[in-house]
């Protein structure tokens, strides 16, 4: 199982802050395109993976990263802090 | 490295000037104290609500370790960084950072580099929330291009 949390207008799109899933997916991309194939507001959440970050375990990641022995996942658009 | 180091990350406001006094006190042996206050604009009018979500966890532990970058690169006797969450109306304080040290060189660019890195890599989103309606802040190229001169 893994936790997977949504922020800012992903979670808006998507429609819930957080799931925890089931997943064979190996890598945040295999997990984005699972997402996406399950229903039209994933998709519409992931279309431009390019607009969005993702963070393994609270820590930066690619999308080319392992999800092996992750226990959270977040996706959300570039921070704006300050 | 000596001196406090500190990490707020809180909805409540806070006291800029108690906040500035404290921090320096703190901070013996410091020839110089920097401080910056983030606020949140108005947008000429049209702008009623900020609001502001953040990563609880990955945020704190995220400003931890740039302000542990900045201590690595910079001679500081202390930095203090204090952002808030939630929602903020015009001219309400959003956060703001202080560095101390023994000369004024290392307090500005520590202070600028920590502001830099929270703006593109501290787990905030802001939505302005106006007359006109809601909209997520989109982060901006230069902002990003401002971490490449660290």
């Amino acid at each position: 199982m893994i936790d997977v949390i949504y922020f800012a207008w992903v979670r808006e799109r998507i429609g819930l802050p957080r799931e925890r899933l089931e997943t064979e997916a190996a890598t945040v991309a295999d997990l984005v395109a699972e997402l996406s194939a399950r229903e039209e507001r994933y998709q519409r959440a992931f279309s431009d993976c390019a607009a969005l970050r993702v963070a393994l375990d609270q820590k930066l990641a690619d999308f080319d990263a392992s999800l092996a022995g992750v226990r959270e996942v977040a996706f959300f658009p570039p921070m704006t802090g300050g | 490295m000596a001196g406090p180091a500190q990490v707020r990350v809180q909805q409540a406001a806070f006291d800029l000037g108690a906040e500035s006094v404290a921090f320096a006190a703190a901070a013996p042996g410091a020839g110089a104290v920097v401080t910056f206050t983030g606020i949140v604009r108005d947008g000429g009018g049209t702008l009623s609500v900020m609001e502001i979500e953040h990563y609880p966890g990955m945020t704190e532990s995220a400003i931890a370790g740039i302000v542990a970058e900045a201590r690595a690169r910079w001679s500081l006797l202390g930095a203090l960084v204090i952002h808030r969450h939630g929602r903020l109306g015009p001219g309400e304080m959003i956060m703001m950072v202080a560095t101390a040290a023994p000369h004024r060189a290392d307090a500005f660019a520590a202070a600028e580099f920590l502001m830099d890195y929270l703006k593109s890599r501290a787990p905030f989103w802001k939505k302005e929330i106006g007359v006109d309606g809601a909209e997520w802040v989109a982060a901006r190229d230069e902002d990003e291009a401002a971490l490449r001169r660290w």
